[in-house]
Order: structure tokens, then sequence, then C-alpha cells
């Protein structure tokens, strides 16, 4: 199973070094978000007080939500998603391989997201960066982990771009609230281990059940 | 039809007719007033809102389990109900809510669940409908995940605010408040029993006519 | 147990497969047997392609039943997948990647602890050993149709399943791929095979079972005359 999903791990970076189309397009478009809310919050050379948190995971999802688009629109293309379920592998295992090839791509983006917004609006996002890397990881994952199901789900759809989101979003709010107020309580200048350790627990559960879940209906989802 | 069908029907739709002068006849609430009377429209709206999506969960997750199509009907009916209760609560709500509390919307716990279980509602429609063949079980795993979603939708808006009134309203109230409650929670739950009877006769037929279809090719 | 996936033929019995109001395959009933081709003949929409993904296990038929020896797909373990090799319309090959990656990929997905070696051996199978470090985007159809079938029976399978594979070839690529088929068929395994080239398939074929409208119209073994035959069973008189 460990062994599968890696091979399908190294069979899409390789894929996406070679071309760099989702790369470069994921992180232009991040960039491209956080420059539009800067010009559409920014006043008079401060961004809102907490705004750089929101940004941030905004940001982060509307990213994700590309990425996970275009990586399985690729596996659309030559039909290969279908030869990865022919293949005697358990299914979970393929989930888990693309899960992952989602996640090195994500967290490649946070690294760059993360100073960006820090710089652009002025936020101390680093000043705990043992936290910070929790919640964004946690949070990460469970927004990556339904976003891998749902894409795979929706490959043999109609409509399946405007879908996803429209799926995505709703389920992923809990990962939303907790990851903005948990990264917004780092921001305050006293940090308040209580509230923080909450979010992270939060997000850690969330992530645990829903990747459970997810492993649980994959096979029956991605079968006719 | 079987045999209820009509009766309860007639019934249920007596009751609505009855119902504004049942809530009529209920006292004055001493500080809200008239405005307050909307409550009776908006706990058992709430409340089949609940009861739906449990019903939607619960079906969609047999459907996965076994691909028997009854549960898949009844997953869609209830799905439809959900939308249109939620509909009904998050109108109703904000009403009440601008005389009670002074504004149409508050972030607390149980309003933001609310309206995040109705998004999801909506959302599994819209994949049936335009998810293309096939989009019953990518539908019935986005119920699963909806159902499993509320408690952590509730705790992380609960941690974030809370402002709603307790639910110990209810036991507390005077019996001239309590009968048109209970009146209307009886006429709702009936309501919900004939629109689900009569949403998932419509795909039954639906089904039977498909199969007819099938059949015609036979040799 | 794995001896059970050692199956000496695949029995397609009655089965049918609809789509909503539309049936793609009725009443369809064939044994393929080790050792052999069985063409399926038809024209686009007759429900070739429907057929062969219900026999690689992608379907579930809505009526009958497809066993591989004694064993339904139903209650096979995953490793059944293991025993079939597909060659589908798409060739499911990642074009970003080179002939031997994608080899290499699928030998190590299918369990093949050579993985490489594997690939190299599918490689001069295909008569590619030299283009193995270029990328499959940069190939021609019949290239890819040669990388394609090796990736596909690169876990030696013991049913192999063929949509369309004639398609887009030249005379000499045809030629090849009809020698491979022929290497196979001698090897073991049993070859489903779904085309619109009667030419090729009268010399190749040791059954040929015509479709149209998902039913089966007709079969023959050994078949001979086959465009008389075809044409005998695309225009006789039909349901509809």
């Amino acid at each position: 199973m460990i062994r599968v999903a890696w091979l399908i791990l190294r069979k899409d970076l390789t894929v996406e070094v070679r071309s760099k189309e989702i790369v470069y397009t994921t992180l232009f478009f991040a960039v491209s978000c956080v420059l539009v809310f800067a010009f559409a919050l920014v006043r008079e050379g401060r961004g809102p007080e907490d705004g750089a948190a929101g940004i941030l995971w905004i940001a982060v999802m509307f990213a994700g939500n590309l990425a996970l688009g275009r990586t399985f629109e690729r596996e659309r293309q030559s039909e290969t998603l279908r030869a990865l379920l022919l293949a005697p592998a358990s299914r979970p295992a393929v989930y888990v391989g693309k899960l992952l090839g989602i996640l090195v791509l994500l967290f490649g983006a946070e690294l760059l997201l993360i100073p960006l917004v820090a710089l652009l609006f002025q936020a101390r996002l680093l000043s705990h960066p043992f936290w910070l890397t929790a919640i964004m990881a946690t949070g990460t994952v469970g927004f990556a982990a339904v976003g891998t199901l749902f894409a795979a789900m929706l490959v043999r759809a109609r409509s399946r771009d405007v879908l996803l989101p429209v799926l995505l979003y709703p389920i992923t709010v809990p990962v939303i609230i907790a990851g903005v107020r948990g990264t917004a309580t780092l921001l305050q200048p006293e940090l308040d281990a209580g509230i923080i350790r909450f979010w992270f627990a939060l997000l850690v559960t969330f992530d645990v059940v829903f990747v459970t879940l997810a492993l649980w209906t994959f096979e029956t989802v991605m079968t006719d | 039809m079987p045999k209820w069908f009509t009766p309860v029907a007639f019934i249920c739709g007596a009751m609505l007719v009855v119902s504004p002068l049942v809530i009529a006849s209920a006292d004055y609430e001493s500080t809200m007033g008239l405005v307050q009377k909307i409550f009776y429209y908006h706990m058992p709206s709430a409340w089949i809102f609940l009861i739906a999506s449990i019903v939607c969960g619960v079906a969609s997750i047999r459907y996965l389990i076994t691909g028997d199509s009854r549960h898949d009907r009844t997953a869609l009916a209830a799905g439809e109900l959900v939308v249109l209760f939620g509909v009904l609560t998050l109108v109703t709500g904000p009403l009440w809510a601008r005389k009670a509390w002074g504004t149409f919307w508050i972030w607390d716990a149980r309003t933001t669940s609310s309206l995040v279980s109705w998004m999801i509602a909506c959302a599994y429609l819209i994949l049936r409908r335009y998810g293309g063949p096939g989009s019953e079980k990518l539908a019935a795993a986005l119920a699963l995940f909806g159902m499993a979603n509320v408690p952590f939708i509730y705790i992380s808006v609960n941690y974030w605010r809370t402002i709603h009134p307790a639910t110990t309203v209810v036991p507390k109230l005077p019996f001239t408040m309590g009968f048109p409650l209970w009146f209307c929670v009886i006429t709702f739950a009936l309501l919900f029993v004939v629109l689900m009877k009569l949403r998932v006769r419509v795909e039954e037929q639906q089904a039977r006519v498909d199969a007819l279809y099938l059949s015609l090719d036979d040799r | 147990m794995s001896s059970s996936l050692d199956f000496d033929r695949v029995t397609v019995d009655e089965v049918s497969r609809h789509f909503g109001r539309r049936r793609a395959v009725s009443r369809v009933s064939f044994v393929a047997p080790r050792g052999s081709i069985i063409g399926l003949l038809g024209p686009n929409g007759a429900g070739k392609s429907t057929l062969l993904a219900m026999l690689a296990t992608l379907l579930r038929p809505s009526g009958g039943s497809i066993r591989y020896g004694t064993m339904l797909a139903a209650e096979a373990p995953p490793q059944l997948r293991g025993r079939i090799g597909v060659l589908g319309h798409d060739l499911f090959l990642y074009p970003e990647l080179t002939a031997r990656e994608n080899l290499a990929f699928f030998a190590g997905l299918y369990g093949r602890r050579d993985a490489d070696d594997a690939a190299r051996a599918a490689l001069t199978q295909a008569g590619l050993a030299d283009r193995g470090d270029d990328l499959v985007a940069g190939f021609s159809r019949g290239m890819r149709q040669r990388v394609a079938l090796e990736r596909a029976l690169i876990h030696d399978p013991r049913l192999a399943l063929l949509d369309e594979p004639f398609t887009g070839l030249d005379e000499a690529s045809t030629s090849a791929l009809v020698a491979r088929l022929q290497r196979l068929r001698q090897s073991g395994a049993a070859i489903v095979l779904a085309t619109h080239d009667l030419d090729v398939a009268e010399g190749l074929l040791d059954e040929a079972i015509f479709l149209r409208e998902g039913r089966m119209v007709d079969s023959m073994s050994r078949p001979e005359g086959l465009r008389a035959v075809y044409r005998q069973a695309m225009t006789g008189p039909s349901r509809s």
C-alpha cells in the first residue's frame, strides 16, 4: 500500500518537475490572489487588523482548488486514472498517492505565501514558527484530503470544474474557521496557548475523521 | 398510493389552514409582541430541517453500502426537503431575530451551522442535477461528508462566538404557548411525510418507466 | 489462493449493461479460453467498449455474469486485476514521461519487483530500445501504440483486452502488432479485441463475435470471408 502510494507520488513529482505547469500556474495564481487582496484592502499603507490570516488561507484554498482541478484533469487525458484503477493496487493507495502529491504542492505554495503575506500586510506571522507550522500543516491536510477525494470523484462528471469548489468549500468550512482563527491568534502580541491548542486539536480531529472517511468511500465512489 | 396517504394529506392541509388561527389564539409574549409568533413556524421548520438532513444522510450511507436505488430516491427527496425547510428556517429566523435582538443575522454556532448545512444540501442538489450520469453515488458521498461535518462546524463556530437563546425556551412555555407550538410541529411533520411520499413516488414512477424502456430492448 | 487466479477461460454469460434508459450491451455470451484470440466486431456504439470495460472489471454488468475460471469478478480479490491487461482507446500513457519511465511505473504498480528490467525487456519487445529515454509526447501514433501495448502486457496477464488496437496504424505497424498478438496467444493468454479492421481480423481471430446495438447478432469460429458475413450481420433485420 505504501509502496504504491510512493510510486504514484514519485510519478506525479517527476511529471511535475518536467513540465512545471501546475507549479508555476498555482504559485502565480496564489501570489496574484494576495496582491488583489492587498489592493482591495490596504488603506493608507496598512492592511486590515486581522486580515493577514484570512488572506493567507483564502489564497491557499483558491490555489489548492486550482491545483486539484489541474492534477486530475491531467489524469483524465489518456485516461490514466483508469489505468491506475485497473492496477491490482488497493484503491485507497491510489488516493493516498495523489493526496501526497497535492500536499507537496500546497506546502510549497505556503512556503512562498507566508513570507509574502507577512511582508505585504505587516503581520508578524513568523513569530511562532512551531505553532504556525502545526496549524498550516493540519489545515492544509484537511483541505487536501477532502479536495483530493472530490476531485477524483468528479473526474468523469460533467461541469467538473465548477462543481469542485461548489462541493469543496462548504465541507471545508471548519478548516477555514480553525485555520484562520488559529493563525490570527498567532498574530496577537501575547500568545494564548489555550486557544491555539484548541484550534490545533480541532484540525487534527478533522483530519483523522475525514481522511478515514475518504479512504472508506474512495473505492465505492470510483467504481461503476 | 398507500391508503393512508389521502386522509393524512387532507389532515395536513386542514391543519396548515387552521394554524394561523391557532397561533393567533396564543398569548402575546410580553417583550416581543406580535413578531414572536413567527417562532411557531420557525421552530418546527428548524426541527424538520434537521430531521430531513438526518434522513438524507442515513439514506445516502445505506445507498453507498448497498447500492439499492430505493435509498437513493429517499436521499434525493429528503435532500430537496432539507433545502425547502432550510429556506423556511433561514427566512423566518432573521425576521424574528430583527425584532428580538435588533439585527437580521448573528454569527453564532446554531445559525451558522444551519446555514452551512443548508449550503451543503444545495451543493448536493446541484451535483445531482449537473453532474451528469453516475452522480448519484458522488452525491451520496457528499451527503455523508456533510453529515460528518456537522459537529465540526458547530464546535468551531461555537468556540468562536455564541449568542443564540437557550433551548430550554420550549419546556418553560405556559400551556397556551405550548399547544400552538406542538400543533405546528405536528403540522410540519405531516407536511414532511406527505411531501416525501409524493417525491419518492415520482422517482419510483420514473424508475419504472426507465425499466420499461429497457425491457423493450430484450429479445 | 493464487492458483484460483490462474484461470483457464473467461466465461461471459448473458451479460447486459444499461446506462439509465440506454441499453449498451444486451445478453451477450461467449467463452474466451486460454491461447485464443476472440474478436468483437461491430460499428461504433455497438457496445464493444462497454463489454471490454466489463471484462476489465471497471464496470459491473447490470445482468448476467462474467466468470474468470469459476470466479465472479465481484468475489475476486484485487489481485485479479493483476491478471488482466488492458489497452484502451486512450492508450493510458503519461506524455510527460519517457517510454522507459512509463513502463517502469506501471511495472512497479503491478507488483513487479524488477521494474527496470521489465521495462527494458518491454522496450525490446516493442522494438523501441533506442528510443526508451525519449518523452512519449514526441512519439508517433504507431510508436505510442507499441509502448502502450507493452505497458498493458508488462505483468504477463492471463487475459488481454484491446480496444481498437489497429486504429491509425500503418502497414508495418499492423503486421508487427499481429505478430505480437500471435506470440501472446502462443504463450497461453486469452485475448479479446474489438476492431473495425476486418482484413486483419480475418487472419488473426479464432472466433469472431458480431455486435450490433449491444446485441450479439452472429458468431463464427475460424472466420473466413469476414466481410460478407459482417455485411450480412449488420444489415439483417433488427429491432428498434
